[in-house]
């Protein structure tokens, strides 16, 4: 049992960590807003040239399908922590430095862009193949045909972004290896490094009422896009 | 009259599901339309008629190129579909109206965006969208549900829809694949009498492809008997009658 003084030691330790557990959640969610948006982006669109180029579809191509899905593949495979060090040298060329926030993004935007493009690619296949070919009997042009498809599987593309947004608040947490920052870093830091474990507690706690909060927003809006 | 719609010696094969490797032409492709020809007047209702798997669908998608021939020539309103390029090909689609058996509704928008989106595609000028809408969902009735989206209606209000969508842009042609096979006997009969009204009041051609027989004789002029992907002939409906010359071709129409 916890005893009322353990309580309240453990909560004055909470007070006087609050600089760090701010700057901690700052950090996260700029890793999760950068990622996220740029997972999305780049991910969309593999998935939907992933889409386009598979079998019956209107870019139908064995070898292009082959080479996406070979290279989403791929990059599905590595750990997250090993995708980190292995782009540790890209990393510090195109942002200037490996460590920090934004270095810890563009990992976890390109961990979950292919994460995202599978999840993009079934979400396509979902629409009725008829509706592709009412679309293309009238004439529309390709990129209309793509606009139609995006717009028929929008309920499930939203809760596609949720499961991505929340597997890389789950993702972020392992960039402090490359001093990313962030809540996850913080719980270990704390929680594990200094057995701290009200820290470890709390953050936790913090992490599972945004992992709820990011759920029920998405569950929501897909309901409420969904006039199927 | 003129021919609205020309067919001449157009083939389609299909690659089988498990063909492997077999170089036997036989074992690896699928006839699903033999070499065919035949011609449909403007203003005409003809109908493509056979049991499942005689080409019919295939056939039909012929016309708009939905499936491209392995060979002949689609002639539609003077214009030899085969020779156009793809944007060419997408122009002379807005003259060519197509509904489906699944209607193929865009479940994410509402009546009026279904019938405008055709409308958009078509270029229709941008200021006379909403009215010519109305006029279409006037046409098929159904002007009290432009605000409801399609899994809010019933299969019959679907399919008209699908009517209000593809007449917008005003095609010659309108396409109808099995448009009543997802419909009960009630519903069909008020779905054919608003394509025979279509018909009448626009002049538009329309083909139809069914496997009920009496879809052939309350709406078709005259209509194609499809067999294994044959033509076996092209029989006339004279006063709700299909009169078939060939021994096959009466045994298809002869109704259980």
């Amino acid at each position: 049992m916890i005893t009322g003084s353990e309580l309240s030691t453990a909560i004055d330790k909470l007070v006087a960590l609050r600089p760090e557990i701010l700057q901690a959640t700052i950090d996260t969610f700029v890793m999760l807003g950068i990622s996220t948006f740029a997972a999305i982006v780049i991910g969309g669109l593999f998935g939907i040239f992933l889409f386009l180029s598979s079998d019956r579809q209107f870019l139908q191509n064995k070898a292009l399908y082959g080479m996406l899905g070979g290279i989403t593949n791929f990059m599905r495979a590595f750990p997250f922590v090993i995708l980190m060090i292995a782009m540790s040298p890209l990393t510090k060329t195109i942002i200037g430095t490996g460590i920090g926030p934004i270095a810890a993004s563009l990992v976890l935007a390109i961990a979950g862009s292919f994460y995202f493009a599978r999840l993009v690619e079934q979400n396509l296949r979902e629409v009725p193949r008829g509706i592709i070919e009412a679309t293309e009997s009238m004439g529309a042009r390709p990129f209309t045909i793509v606009k139609v498809l995006l717009n028929e599987a929008r309920s499930g593309l939203v809760l596609s972004v949720t499961i991505l947004c929340i597997s890389l608040l789950s993702y972020s947490a392992a960039a402090g290896m490359i001093g990313g920052g962030g809540l996850g870093d913080l719980a270990i830091r704390y929680g594990y490094y200094r057995y701290q474990t009200e820290v470890m507690v709390f953050i936790v706690v913090m992490l599972s009422v945004m992992v709820i909060a990011i759920q029920a927003i998405g569950n929501w809006l897909a309901v409420r896009l969904d006039k199927r | 009259m003129t021919d609205m719609i020309v067919l001449n010696e157009v083939t389609k094969r299909f690659l089988k599901d498990r063909a492997g490797k077999s170089e036997d032409a036989a074992a690896k492709w699928f006839t699903a339309v033999a070499p065919t020809t035949l011609s449909v007047k403007q203003g005409e209702i003809f109908g493509l008629m056979g049991y499942s798997g005689a080409g019919k669908s295939t056939l039909l998608r012929l016309i708009n190129l939905l499936e491209r021939p392995d060979s002949g020539r689609v002639v539609i309103d003077g214009v030899d579909l085969m020779s156009l390029s793809a944007s060419e090909l997408r122009v002379a689609r807005h003259n060519i109206g197509m509904i489906f058996q699944q209607f193929n509704l865009m479940s994410n928008r509402t009546v009026f965006d279904n019938v405008a989106f055709n409308l958009t595609v078509s270029g229709f000028a941008r200021d006379k969208i909403k009215a010519r809408v109305m006029e279409c969902l006037e046409i098929v009735d159904l002007t009290d549900r432009a605000t409801h989206f399609p899994a809010q209606l019933s299969g019959g209000q679907k399919q008209r829809v699908g009517i209000a969508r593809a007449i917008a842009p005003s095609p010659k042609v309108l396409l109808a694949d099995e448009p009543t096979s997802a419909l009960d006997p009630a519903t069909t009969r008020s779905l054919l009498a608003c394509l025979q009204d279509i018909n009448d009041k626009l002049g538009v051609t329309i083909v139809i492809v069914t496997h009920e027989m009496s879809v052939i004789r309350r709406l078709c002029h005259r209509a194609a008997l499809l067999h294994q992907g044959e033509l076996l002939e092209v029989a006339p409906i004279v006063d709700g009658n299909i009169q078939a010359a060939t021994l096959i071709g009466q045994g298809l129409v002869q109704e259980d």
